[in-house]
């Protein structure tokens, strides 16, 4: 035993001095600053556009910017009619899509038969239209929901209908995720105590998936927050100057009065889009952050 | 061929009783027919499979199972890796059926009623044969409420037979004293040993008739375990116990008695099927084994 002790120890230097070599060292700090580099091109490009967006807008960052209307005087110009119209729009089809997304998550993952043909076939083509550029959707809805059959017009609720369609395939897509990372020993603890699938599904499964589908959901949200591309078709590039009242009103969202204000020649109303822009991105922050707290919430419990 | 073996085999308990004693021409135990034919009721027959085989799609996992699970007592079902003891235990209480490619042929009787029958519904079965896992499995929820579980899936127990039935449950599983001041904490604030116990109280509040324990000694640290073993001897004369093990030390230690699996590869398989060599008393395949591979197997000298 102690002979070998003897052999091992003399391998090494009699002290714990380090002995990497330096090319060794070079490597490993040429590694480091790579990984530097590239969190700092992201972080610094978000910093910059931000810090710009500021400077241009923080003249117009107060109240009037979000009790006002559009207005032909910059000095008027307010965006109250486009938070309105984006939040009426987002929380339509946030609501909705996570009704019948997770409803269509809980019948993929935990109760079709997963090798059967046709659930594969489903499968493929909810990951394909998660790819599919929003623009598409909004031909689609055009065609469909505001003229065609439908013939909602260019109205809050074509809106809401087309940015549904748009996020459902992703919140499926993440909501079958979470699902998916439920443990199985969790299912087969509560089949082996005689509970039907649908108990073991809203009890067991469905609480353990929470944090994941609330992640999954708040950024599908997102994403219509700040959709732009297919309202575009859809009748919200306008000046509305009204609060929308209900689903057959018209409407504007802040990516497009965003859009509005950049394209005017005025340097005072690009002022007004550069302060939409900060209220746009504040939305976004408030609801990551209600994504983490909803995340939070349920794992502090266990 | 399942089909067909259903058919054949189709005829009532109490005859099967008397008849199929013998697996592989071994005498599975001539001591205890006519303990049964007298009516003993420490002998009582409360589960019996009948030339069991399950299929995994078209890979026939094992074959040839006749098993019989008695009141009062501790049945192990041990051998090595892959020889189907898991799979064997599954069909007892109807997991396998959440296995969509798993085919189960021939049949398992609980008091004589067919569990794969049509009138059998899987979650009364499950019901009735609890389950206690390799991995302990704690919902993840409060110490309290996995053991409530059970309870409020099968009925609407109120607040008070709710915490009757908690703590009654938890007795039973030598785990009250260690968590009575604590039922509302995570069941993950348990140690291994702990949680393992939580889940045999969690499956003993349904009040089952029958518990299936797949091996669920094997993440458990020594000490743990023989808390474990001491428990099953508490409860085995109220609760019959099915336990797979990996460990033949824990089959002789607490089984009354035992069935020895192991693997064989037929002509036209690729991969090896489990088979039932031999089922006795646990004293008679430790010491005088009838089948050689028994005793290979028991002796070190394979698996």
């Amino acid at each position: 035993m102690s002979t070998t002790a003897v052999n091992i120890a003399s391998r090494f230097a009699p002290d714990l001095k380090d002995s990497t070599s330096p090319s060794r060292k070079f490597r490993d700090k040429l590694f480091l600053s790579g990984l530097w580099i590239a969190t700092l091109v992201g972080v610094l490009t978000l910093f910059f556009l931000v810090l710009s967006t500021l400077l241009k807008g923080y003249t117009r960052i107060n109240l009037d910017l979000i009790t006002g209307f559009p207005s032909p005087f910059p000095e008027d110009a307010g965006i109250q009619s486009a938070i309105f119209g984006s939040l009426w729009v987002v929380v339509t089809s946030g609501v909705v899509s996570l009704f019948i997304a997770l409803c269509s998550a809980i019948y993929l993952e935990e109760f079709a038969n997963k090798e059967s043909r046709f659930n594969r076939l489903v499968t493929l083509n909810i990951q394909t239209l998660a790819g599919v550029p929003s623009i598409v959707f909004g031909i689609l809805g055009l065609a469909f929901v505001a003229r065609g059959w439908l013939g909602w017009g260019f109205t809050v609720g074509t809106a809401s209908a087309v940015l549904t369609m748009m996020v459902l395939p992703v919140m499926i897509v993440s909501s079958r995720e979470a699902l998916k990372a439920v443990p199985s020993s969790l299912r087969e603890g509560a089949y082996a105590l005689g509970a039907t699938r649908w108990q073991t599904v809203s009890k067991q499964v469905l609480p353990a998936a929470i944090p994941g589908i609330a992640t999954g959901s708040i950024l599908g949200v997102s994403r219509a927050l700040g959709e732009s591309a297919p309202l575009i078709l859809l009748g919200a590039l306008a000046y509305v100057s009204s609060n929308p009242s209900g689903y057959t009103s018209d409407y504007t969202v802040l990516p497009l009065i965003i859009m509005k204000y950049a394209q005017e020649a005025q340097e005072e109303f690009r002022a007004v889009g550069a302060a939409a822009i900060i209220v746009l991105l504040l939305l976004l922050v408030g609801l990551n952050l209600l994504a983490i707290v909803i995340r939070d919430r349920s794992r502090k419990s266990w | 061929m399942v089909k067909d073996m259903n058919k054949t085999m189709d005829n009532d308990v109490s005859t099967a009783a008397t008849t199929a004693d013998t697996v592989r021409g071994v005498s599975l135990r001539p001591d205890s027919l006519p303990s049964e034919s007298s009516g003993t009721p420490n002998k009582e027959m409360i589960m019996e499979s009948r030339d069991l085989q399950v299929h995994y799609g078209d890979f026939l996992a094992v074959k040839n199972v006749d098993l019989k699970i008695h009141r009062n007592e501790i049945t192990a079902l041990i051998g090595p890796s892959g020889c189907g003891k898991s799979t064997i235990i599954r069909c007892f209480n109807r997991m396998n059926d959440l296995i969509p490619s798993a085919k189960v042929g021939g049949k398992i009787f609980y008091r004589g009623i067919d569990l794969y029958g049509e009138d059998a519904n899987a979650g009364e079965v499950r019901r009735r044969i609890g389950m206690v896992f390799q991995k302990p499995n704690p919902f993840p929820k409060s110490i309290y409420d996995n053991v409530a579980f059970g309870p409020r899936v099968n009925g609407k127990p109120s607040k008070s037979e709710t915490d009757e039935l908690v703590e009654r449950s938890l007795k039973r599983a030598a785990l009250w004293n260690e968590v009575k001041d604590r039922l509302s904490e995570s069941a993950f604030s348990l140690s291994g040993g702990q949680q393992q116990r939580l889940c045999i109280a969690r499956a003993l509040a349904v009040d089952p008739d029958v518990l299936l324990m797949d091996e669920p000694c094997s993440a458990l640290d020594p000490i743990a375990t023989a808390r474990i073993e001491d428990l099953m001897q508490e409860i085995k004369g109220q609760y019959p116990i099915v336990i797979v093990t990996h460990n033949m030390q824990q089959a002789a230690r607490v089984s009354d008695r035992t069935a020895f699996f192991n693997t064989e590869v037929d002509a036209d398989a690729t991969r090896p099927t489990g088979v039932l060599v031999e089922y006795d008393e646990t004293r008679k395949i430790f010491s005088t084994p009838s089948d050689t591979r028994t005793e290979q197997y028991i002796s070190g000298r394979m698996g």
